[in-house]
């Protein structure tokens, strides 16, 4: 039996303002560790807004979400707060990193904050992961004079700086060319196969969705095909 | 939990926009600035006002009051003892009013730990004779050292010394008003009449100036010995015991004691001079009502500059929440923040007010009826930097809550989606 990462339950989901509009019904799907899962649907489909459900940012819903056989549902702020630092990693659309701060620094804040190892350390395990993706060269500029490409790939570094249980992606290459994207791709692929890292990537890239693992469809907010 | 790190990215955002950061810590050094040097000045001046006639009142005056005995005959007999009785033209009694017993009541003062000091004084109507005219005037017999002490007596002294009453014999220090009315020069030999008639010559040694000039322009000093002399009085004769306590407050109380045990009238400060009080108070308080306008304005001015900042950096706080930062390590950023600016911007308007302060010392400010004030008065109070700084940080914490609160409850959801 696989370990399971990933469950969700049951997960309905509305949005009351202005009017009661129902977004997600009944979605029940788990990811295993190591699976490289790509959900896809339309826009509009309520793939996004279930990602925010299943990163705990979103907490209103209803049903049953377990990460790590922890249930999160009902959790403190606070709570939810550490588990995203500790066992989730993040990659956006748009690559929000933090201006204020070198790549290096950017790849090191999630990694200080959880405070498990000392500044130095964590500084060594942000390098290893910025050379592992190829731009340890970056470390010491300023996050907002490296390339859009680039700035994805120092995502994913902060990413991986905790070594999360799962990492998630919303639309991780929608905003980069064919061969960036290829690039993040294979990032990815890479993680999966050598460190058996578990992602759950949404993304209406159908030709990047095809090369996953595993691709949960998604219609009018319920999971049309897994 | 993770301090440093909240400093850490506290600090890099207050860098990443240091002009603005750089306007609200202005913003905060110039109300403590001016909150230091309104205050400091003010006090200043209130101390010099007050002085001129606190520093040289007694806390309490020990007298006997030249009036009407209170216990009239009719009212002691028996026989009209319930009946309601009207007199008419009672005449002030023949009471001395020398203090009884003076001696023993200045050795219980100085057992009595409340008092910081006491001087003897006794006065005495003279005509001073300028050739054809008489001049009234009033001679002050004093105990130099004490009236100094407690008094400041020497303060005033603008010419000559005033340890040389109590050395040279028949000597006189003349207010100086009085002394251009008789063109007496110090070492000139005056002739004086007392009430009774009778001629002595004193020799000027020295003039005062009290500031205030109606009184420079009849009162005189000259030793407790002398005046007695001039009174034909022994040298027991007192009338009025000064009495200066450790503690002002402790005046009215002491004074209504003071009399039942003394036998003698007690008049404290807070009576005899209870404008000033009120004059000081209002001031002080016009003072600090401006000062912490001024710091309220400042407040708002960082409040401006951090909701401002939230703004710029909603796609910084959404990014920090979703790496797992909580809604509370935000809001510390934030606060953190806030009081950096106030304690940064509160700690140099605390040098830039010490400096404005010592600038106002300097200005020269000679005024006639102030002969010992050379510039104006500014008052050093350490009370009013420790004021300054937590006012300081109290109104930038303030200004930082909300902007931080609002912060804390960001939705990331919303700024990563709303793109």
């Amino acid at each position: 039996m696989t370990e399971l990462i990933l469950q969700a339950k049951h997960i309905y989901k509305s949005f009351h303002d202005p009017i009661k509009v129902q977004v997600l019904t009944d979605i029940n799907f788990s990811v295993s560790k190591g699976e490289f899962v790509s959900v896809t649907g339309k826009s509009g489909c309520g793939k996004s807004t279930l990602l925010y459900i299943l990163s705990t940012m979103d907490t209103d819903y209803e049903g049953e979400l377990l990460i790590d056989n922890i249930l999160m549902t009902g959790k403190k702020e606070a709570m939810l707060a550490r588990v995203r630092n500790e066992k989730i990693g993040f990659v956006f659309q748009f690559h929000y990193l933090l201006n204020e701060f070198s790549v290096l620094k950017n790849v090191m804040l999630p990694g200080l904050k959880l405070n498990k190892f000392s500044a130095a350390e964590v500084e060594h395990r942000a390098m290893e992961k910025l050379k592992m993706l190829d731009i340890e060269k970056l470390a010491l500029k300023n996050a907002n004079l490296i390339s859009g490409g680039e700035k994805q790939r120092v995502a994913i570094a902060r990413a991986l700086i905790n070594d999360p249980h799962i990492i998630m992606g919303d639309e991780p290459t929608g905003n980069l060319d064919k061969k960036n994207s290829d690039k993040v791709f294979e990032i990815f692929n890479r993680l999966t196969n050598e460190f058996n890292q578990t992602l759950l990537i949404v993304t209406h890239d159908q030709s990047f969705a095809e090369r996953t693992h595993r691709i949960i469809e998604m219609e009018d907010g319920k999971v049309i095909s897994n | 939990m993770n301090n440093s790190l909240i400093i850490n990215i506290a600090r890099s955002l207050l860098l990443a926009r240091w002009r603005q950061t750089l306007i609200a810590a202005i913003g905060v050094t110039f109300s403590i600035t001016m909150f230091i040097t309104l205050l400091s000045f003010m006090a200043g001046l209130n101390k010099l006002l007050d002085g001129l006639i606190l520093n040289r009142t007694p806390h309490i005056r020990l007298f006997n009051e030249v009036q009407p005995n209170s216990l009239q005959p009719i009212n002691e007999s028996k026989e009209y003892k319930t009946s309601y009785n009207f007199i008419s033209s009672i005449k002030s009694g023949g009471s001395r009013q020398e203090i009884y017993n003076s001696g023993a009541i200045m050795n219980a003062l100085k057992k009595d730990s409340r008092v910081l000091g006491y001087s003897p004084k006794l006065t005495a109507q003279v005509f001073f004779n300028d050739g054809a005219i008489d001049i009234t005037g009033i001679v002050n017999g004093i105990d130099v050292l004490e009236e100094s002490r407690l008094f400041h007596f020497k303060d005033y002294i603008t010419e000559g010394s005033a340890t040389d009453i109590s050395k040279v014999s028949n000597s006189i220090i003349l207010g100086k008003g009085l002394a251009e009315k008789l063109l007496a020069d110090i070492g000139d030999v005056l002739q004086l009449t007392t009430a009774k008639g009778e001629q002595f010559s004193l020799k000027v040694v020295g003039y005062f100036q009290s500031g205030v000039q109606d009184f420079d322009k009849v009162q005189s000093y000259a030793s407790v010995s002398t005046v007695q002399k001039l009174l034909g009085k022994p040298g027991n004769y007192i009338t009025d015991i000064q009495i200066r306590l450790k503690d002002m407050a402790m005046a009215p109380s002491m004074a209504k004691e003071f009399e039942t045990k003394f036998e003698a009238d007690a008049e404290d400060i807070q009576t005899a001079n209870a404008q000033f009080e009120t004059g000081s108070s209002i001031r002080t308080l016009i003072s600090y009502a401006v000062g912490i306008t001024l710091l309220i304005v400042a407040g708002f001015g960082i409040y401006n500059i951090l909701n401002m900042m939230i703004y710029e950096k909603m796609d910084s706080i959404a990014i920090l929440k979703a790496t797992g930062f909580s809604g509370n390590d935000v809001k510390r950023i934030f606060i953190f923040i806030a009081l950096s600016i106030g304690l940064f911007g509160g700690i140099l308007g605390l040098f830039f007010g010490f400096g404005l302060s010592s600038v106002i010392d300097q200005i020269p400010f000679k005024t006639a009826s102030l002969p010992t004030i050379k510039t104006y008065p500014v008052d050093y109070n350490p009370a009013f930097y420790l004021i300054g700084i937590i006012f300081s940080l109290i109104t930038t914490s303030f200004a930082g809550w909300f902007p931080a609160r609002k912060a804390s409850k960001v939705d990331p959801v919303e700024i990563i989606r709303g793109k």
